[in-house]
């Protein structure tokens, strides 16, 4: 009898594991097919799309014409670089020369002055974003917290907020190049004045957000956490540290993730507006350029400032995953 | 034994809209050191005003609370609160959560090791030093008001204020926590009032039973002193005369005395919304 049941369940259970082991596989194929399958009808409907649409610079780009514009672009990037490479080894080499001949002679080094690269500008729009944002945060977060403690406060900046959050930033451009330019003069800048615009021009878009979900979060601060607080009489500060900022924490990220979308569009149009370099302004270039590569070009930037943009929320969606006690918030 | 808090002719008026609502008229209570007090009474009463007025979270509007001869004025630990849903912070370990606690009202007062030393008997006390290291959200709910529990006990009150601890517990964990409850006042002899709906742990924990009219102006109806030896058996007590007695008394204030006649049910926001959601 028992040898009988026993028979039963070893017979039984491989059948289960089998059935688990295919369940998993058709979940993870699942997963990766049917991305895969969206992806291939985006590319079957674009390149359809794209060869019936003839502009005054040729055909629209399609998927292929994009990608040679990626190799490109890449090759472009990599001669630049060799060039640099060559001009400060003669540099070197004419300086070496020059103080053999003549050892008081002081060796000039000036710096190379190649245009930008695309990979370049990728580089100095996420550099500028990121301090933008940054800068927006640390006002942000504070602000958000002192507004969501005191009532009075809120009531008064409330409107301020309000009449400040929809402004485009567009129309902060031409004010905040203008103040910078008469502001900010030194003889050797740290920073060039494009990027002190670009950057303020993000920070003023991307604040409110922040603000608004920060004081959210605080205002609706669980009453009895608050009641714990006060029971432990808790001095203000420590409150704010040990039990106001922890509460809002799931609060402030969903602000800081909606920030960073927005300083990333804003900081697009800002460069594209203000010639400023970075992504924006490679477009415009292109534009500008009105070669028969430019279109699949600035298609190609297209893509790459929407990887980015992607990306930068998962890299934010990870440090709310890493820092938030309260993980059902940080699901997607 | 002396008397330790006065509860001295409190009246509680909150103002609404409508006009004033007096919640509270004329409560008058005295208890002595040591003294376990069970506020009983139906839902709306007003016995959490009451501990509220005690913790001073809420101000009484006439009359007031004097602890050890002195009025409070402001929230304290020496009036710990075990509130009813835990209020554990979900961001802290059960460990972190009495920390918190204990480095607050004795920042001066204990080396680091003491403190240390310190939490960990109150989580053995409550029998949680097994989830000293687990988040609120990670445990079960008798085990969260457990930490609760120890948290209070933690800052050494003069006067333990307890509001429906076991309320959200199931009827088996209840029984537990009551048993565990029992065991650590055979220990430590603390001054308690309890808020309760339960009539079965009212009799069973206290010293004294205040059972309040209903309100609006609610007050002290009656007072049982209950007599009964300690330490108690709820098994043992199910046969005793003496308990059936205070039961069935309890029970009788409840049911004919002050039988609510409210047929409405209040909708009561026990947690407020903890969602975080996009405004902008």
């Amino acid at each position: 009898m028992t040898a009988l049941m026993s028979k039963k369940i070893v017979g039984i259970a491989p059948m289960n594991r089998n059935k688990m082991i295919m369940s998993f596989i058709a979940e993870k194929t699942q997963a990766l097919i049917l991305p895969l399958v969206g992806i291939c009808c985006f590319m079957l409907l674009w390149s359809f799309t794209a060869s019936s649409i003839d502009t005054s610079l040729g055909k629209f780009p399609g998927p292929s014409a994009v990608a040679t514009q990626v190799v490109n672009l890449i090759d472009e990037h990599n001669a630049e670089r060799n060039k640099e490479d060559a001009f400060y080894i003669r540099q070197d080499q004419r300086n070496e020369m020059r103080q053999a001949k003549d050892p008081s002679y002081q060796a000039k080094v000036r710096a190379y002055t190649g245009k930008e690269t695309f990979l370049d500008q990728i580089v100095t729009s996420v550099v500028t974003v990121l301090s933008g944002f940054l800068l927006a945060a640390v006002i942000a977060i504070p602000l958000g917290i002192a507004i969501g403690l005191s009532k009075n406060l809120n009531t008064a900046i409330n409107p301020i907020i309000q009449i400040f959050k929809p402004v485009s930033p567009l129309a902060w451009l031409p004010l905040v190049t203008m103040v910078v330019s008469a502001v900010y003069v030194s003889p050797e800048p740290m920073f060039a004045k494009s990027f002190i615009t670009s950057l303020i021009t993000v920070t003023l878009c991307s604040i409110w957000p922040m603000v608004i979900n920060t004081s959210f979060g605080v205002v609706s601060m669980n009453q009895d956490w608050v009641n714990v607080s006060q029971v432990l009489s808790l001095p203000k500060l420590v409150h704010i540290q040990k039990i106001v900022l922890p509460a809002s924490i799931p609060a402030i990220f969903t602000g800081m993730r909606m920030s960073l979308g927005i300083a990333w569009m804003v900081l697009i149009a800002a460069e594209m507006l203000a010639q400023n370099p970075g992504l924006g302004k490679f477009v415009w270039d292109e534009f500008q350029n009105g070669s028969s590569q430019s279109l699949s070009r600035i298609m190609t930037a297209v893509f790459v400032i929407g990887l980015i943009g992607y990306l930068l929320d998962l890299a934010m969606l990870q440090l709310q995953r890493a820092l938030s006690w309260d993980k059902s918030s940080a699901q997607r | 034994m002396s008397i330790i808090l006065d509860i001295s002719k409190v009246d509680m008026v909150f103002p609404t809209p409508k006009g004033d609502f007096t919640a509270l008229k004329g409560v008058d209570l005295q208890i002595k050191k040591g003294e376990f007090i069970s506020l009983i009474g139906h839902s709306g009463c007003g016995k959490s005003t009451v501990l509220n007025i005690v913790a001073c979270i809420h101000k009484a509007t006439m009359g007031g609370v004097i602890l050890n001869n002195k009025e409070v004025t402001e929230p304290g630990p020496e009036r710990a609160v075990v509130f009813q849903n835990h209020s554990l912070l979900p961001w802290l370990t059960a460990y972190q959560n009495i920390e918190l606690a204990v480095k607050q009202v004795f920042k001066n007062k204990m080396s680091k090791t003491e403190m240390k030393e310190w939490i960990e008997h109150n989580l053995r006390l409550v029998h949680m030093d097994h989830a000293r290291d687990k988040r609120p959200d990670e445990i079960s709910g008798g085990m969260k008001q457990r930490i609760g529990i120890a948290r209070a006990l933690a800052m050494k009150p003069e006067i333990l204020l307890m509001d429906e601890p076991f309320g959200a517990l199931d009827a088996l964990t209840r029984a537990h926590m009551q048993d565990s409850l029992m065991e650590i006042q055979q220990k430590l002899n603390n001054t308690v009032i309890m808020i309760t709906h339960d009539v079965d742990e009212a009799v069973l924990l206290s010293d004294r039973i205040v059972m309040m009219t209903n309100g609006p102006a609610a007050t002290i109806g009656e007072i049982l002193d209950v007599n009964l030896p300690h330490p108690r058996n709820r098994l043992a007590l199910a046969e005793d005369v003496e308990y059936n007695r205070l039961r069935s008394a309890v029970l009788t204030f409840l049911y004919e005395k002050q039988r609510k006649v409210e047929v409405i049910p209040k909708v009561e926001a026990t947690e407020s919304k903890q969602k975080t959601s996009d405004v902008a």
